[in-house]
């Protein structure tokens, strides 16, 4: 029932998410002649730049960090097509899989900031499995503020530590 | 309190410390922030003999007292009483000291100390409380604390914790361990060491075990370590993550928090980690539980309603039972702990992007804000329920602080090196 409920909020999302301004429109469809490029070049093996789709700079799938606000888990409109991005490589890679790795800034309480961290992977991982990822192909998981990225008491760095990472596995 | 007499009580209070501490070891420096309204001016004579000692009884004493917030130290010097007919009354009381503490070593074959201490009432020239007990040499700091402690009862009415323990975090470059030390922060010493993050200790009531969590495994595992014997065991070690243990009053069952069923919710089991029942159902964050003093409810963090709030919710697990919100002020408030006559609770307060200990009256709601620092964590209550240890920060280092009840008086304490965070104030000891 829970699930149910997550699924169809999800689906407001998207919806509100592709009634949105034009430049997220442009963005997405860029993501989309992108992971076309992707899926071509990884049936090759490797794409004309010379770079695995994962890795090739020009390519969206190079981008591993998902941003989030404060106290926040909503992947927002910005984020949403990278991990969609991700999820359509899943889609059609099956045999690959990812870990997401939830974390947060040091601010306020470790043991919030743990479950926090697994909220923020746990929404990427609800975008992908909606977006053609199996489940099995995704694990998510919680650093909390355990492992930060970025040191320092300012907005930066805070901001740096407040993200989900997409890490394939085997990488 | 001026800026300047404050410098100048700090630094006062530094070169005691210093004074006090100079057989150097692994240890807590403590400074002290404002003070008490109300303090109780108490000489301390030096003990005859201590000074043969590898530690001086009354520093231990001395500190303890002064770290109260509640004692105002009269020098002694110049006059040096080891037994009541060698007192002379108004000179004390020319010194404006109302209570004095006379006492004398006695070195016995064995490695043992006698250690005899007298507190006497200098405007009723009597004596209020008394002690001759034969200890080890290796028990000297234990023995001060002890005598603190009935000073401390005797001339306050309350309870006295200098004999109890704490448990804390420390972190040194990339190597965590959870150590525990006296409440004045000697006798520091590690019962974990990992390369990976250790958060969250607990003390069992009868403070003989630890439940902590561990990611050794590379995820949040619970475990529960017996101090005595070392000997461990991963008492919530489920799918996902296990993490925010808790002890019951009647130490049998630990509250934990698990992500087993999606998202992060409460769930109990028995102290050897079988048993496992689901206490919370909340489609959001559930955490950071905490047993109230009478073991039928749990208090906990929970963003069910849009930003982390603090809750409670009756132990009995039916599927009726409801959680009800305690704090409405501000839009963060985390890390709950029961004062333990289970009148009030403990937490973070977060406003104007500063984290803040406050305490929450349950009877009437009403909050009272106890610190103003940047960024603190993690507060626990002193069993007698006068002091709340917390983390804090100085200069992007983690440190353990302890601030009164009323939040008039505020010590610091922390280690040479490192980082210190995620402290708890152990129970009261048994025998007494």
């Amino acid at each position: 029932m829970n699930k149910l409920a997550g699924i169809l909020v999800i689906c407001l999302l998207s919806a509100c998410a592709s009634q949105t301004t034009q430049p997220t429109d442009v963005e997405e469809r860029s993501v989309e002649s992108g992971i076309g490029d992707g899926a071509s070049n990884s049936a090759l093996g490797s794409g004309s730049s010379g770079f695995h789709p994962l890795n090739d700079p020009g390519s969206i799938l190079s981008q591993r960090s998902i941003y989030f606000k404060f106290d926040s888990y909503q992947v927002s409109n910005e984020y949403r097509s990278l991990a969609i991005a991700h999820a359509q490589y899943l889609r059609d890679n099956p045999g690959a899989q990812v870990i997401l790795q939830g974390n947060t800034d040091d601010r306020g309480s470790r043991e919030y900031n743990l479950a926090l961290g697994q909220r923020r992977a746990d929404s990427v991982k609800n975008i992908m499995t909606l977006s053609g990822a199996r489940p099995a192909q995704i694990e998510s998981v919680s650093l909390g503020e355990e492992k930060p990225r970025a040191y320092g008491n300012d907005e930066s760095a805070w901001t740096e530590n407040r993200r989900t990472d997409i890490i394939y596995r085997g990488e | 309190m001026s800026t300047h007499f404050r410098t100048a009580f700090y630094g006062f209070c530094c070169l005691s410390l210093w004074l006090a501490c100079m057989p150097l070891q692994a240890r807590l420096n403590i400074e002290i922030f404002g003070g008490g309204m109300e303090r109780i001016p108490i000489a301390i004579v030096p003990f005859a003999d201590e000074g043969r000692l590898q530690q001086r009884i009354t520093d231990v004493v001395a500190a303890d007292l002064q770290r109260s917030g509640l004692f105002k130290l009269i020098d002694p010097t110049g006059s040096t009483p080891h037994e009541p007919a060698e007192v002379n009354y108004s000179e004390w009381s020319d010194r404006s000291a109302s209570a004095l503490v006379i006492g004398r070593t006695i070195p016995l074959p064995g490695g043992q100390v006698e250690i005899q201490f007298r507190l006497l009432d200098v405007a009723k020239q009597t004596q209020l409380a008394g002690l001759a007990t034969v200890v080890p040499l290796t028990q000297l700091r234990v023995a001060a604390h002890r005598i603190a402690d009935i000073i401390y009862e005797t001339l306050t009415g309350e309870t006295g914790v200098f004999s109890t323990r704490i448990a804390y975090v420390l972190k040194q470059g990339d190597k965590y361990a959870l150590q525990i030390a006296d409440s004045d922060g000697y006798n520091a010493h590690s019962i974990i060491e990992y390369t990976e993050p250790i958060i969250s200790p607990a003390w069992s009531p009868d403070g003989r075990r630890i439940a902590y969590v561990s990611f050794e495994n590379k995820k949040p595992v619970v475990y529960v370590q017996t101090l005595a014997t070392r000997e461990r065991k991963a008492v919530a070690n489920f799918a996902g993550s296990n993490s925010a243990p808790a002890w019951s009053p009647d130490g049998k069952k630990l509250a934990v928090v698990l992500s087993l069923h999606g998202g992060s919710q409460i769930y109990l089991i028995n102290a050897d980690g079988s048993g496992l029942q689901r206490l919370t159902r909340s489609s959001g964050i559930d955490t950071e539980p905490n047993f109230s003093p009478d073991g039928r409810a749990i208090i906990f963090t929970s963003d069910r309603g849009g930003s982390p709030q603090i809750y409670r919710i009756p132990v009995s697990v039916s599927e009726s039972a409801k959680a009800e919100r305690l704090t409405f002020e501000g839009r963060y408030n985390v890390s709950p702990d029961f004062s333990h006559d289970g009148k009030s609770f403990t937490f973070i307060h977060q406003h104007n992007g500063r984290f803040n200990v406050a305490v929450q009256d349950l009877a009437t709601g009403q909050v009272q804000l106890l610190t103003n620092s940047q960024f603190d964590e993690s507060p626990s209550f002193a069993p007698n329920g006068r002091m709340i240890l917390h983390a804090t920060e100085i200069k992007g280092r983690g440190i353990l602080s302890a601030v009164s009840r009323d939040g008039q008086t505020r010590q610091h304490l922390s280690v040479q090196t490192g980082d210190i965070r995620e402290p708890a104030w152990g129970p009261l000891l048994k025998q007494k």
